[in-house]
């Protein structure tokens, strides 16, 4: 398909969502290729994964976590 | 009366230095820099306990403290943390691209399913795998790692602070975070299966 991006692309663009805002169609072409891909739904939940983990390990860093124990 | 052998507001400062350094370091990237970060929070706090007197973590309210003083640093020495960010981003195009997906676009390696790991990510050994991968980062992608995800400054602020520009500034992020996954994959999610 003339529209369909390949894997590196659509995860470029998943990547820099992650520091930018990216645009309409980009988002739009991205969806599309989940929806069509197997691989990369797994990529998306790994970033999602990363992003959490960031923010664990900044709370770890200031000493906010509860676990003190 | 006897006196109570307490430990005094400096003695607890003090205590916290080694741990503050060891984020100065990993953000700055710089010895001396981060040596003088460290030093003007603890002085700012020495000179402005009262600061502390409605908090009840010290860690917390130095690590705020310290953040500010890392971007004070950054702000005198934009310009070597651009000629550093853009001498690395200019560098032949990073292997890890090429690595990670195979001509035609696809994925060389399929990405794992890392499952629902949130109880794991609170673990202190997780911690210290994901300081490792952040420290071996080369020095400017680290930086601008860093300042997205631990200082939490937009990519327009790092931008204009450092005199970045932001094609440079979003390459450098995209490998950085590549490159954490890679690492996070091969020493974290990878490497548990055969262990537990």
């Amino acid at each position: 398909m003339l529209f369909m991006p390949t894997c590196k692309e659509a995860a470029a663009l998943l990547i820099a969502s992650e520091d930018r805002l990216i645009s309409i169609p980009d988002r739009l072409k991205v969806r599309l290729h989940m929806m069509a891909c197997k691989t990369c739904p797994n990529f998306e939940r790994q970033l999602l994964t990363m992003r959490s983990a960031m923010r664990q390990w900044r709370n770890y860093a200031s000493d906010e976590t509860e676990n003190s124990g | 009366m006897v006196a109570q052998p307490t430990v005094s507001f400096e003695q607890q400062l003090v205590a916290h230095r080694d741990y503050l350094l060891k984020f100065a370091r990993l953000q700055l990237r710089n010895e001396s820099w981060a040596e003088d970060a460290v030093s003007e929070t603890l002085l700012a706090a020495l000179n402005k306990p009262q600061g502390f007197a409605n908090r009840s973590q010290l860690k917390t309210w130095l690590v705020g403290i310290l953040k500010h003083k890392v971007i004070d640093v950054f702000r005198h020495n934009a310009r070597t943390v651009a000629i550093d960010a853009h001498a690395e981003g200019t560098a032949a195009e990073d292997l890890l691209d090429g690595w990670v997906f195979r001509a035609d676009g696809h994925f060389a390696q399929p990405p794992a399913d890392w499952g629902n790991p949130e109880q794991d990510l609170q673990s202190q050994q997780f911690m210290a795998i994901l300081e490792a991968c952040t420290e071996k980062m080369p020095p400017a992608m680290g930086r601008v790692f860093l300042m997205r995800e631990w200082l939490e400054l937009s990519s327009e602020e790092i931008c204009n602070e450092m005199g970045l520009s932001s094609t440079n500034l979003y390459v450098t992020l995209h490998r950085a975070r590549l490159r954490l996954r890679e690492c996070l994959e091969l020493n974290w999610f990878g490497g548990r299966s055969g262990s537990r």
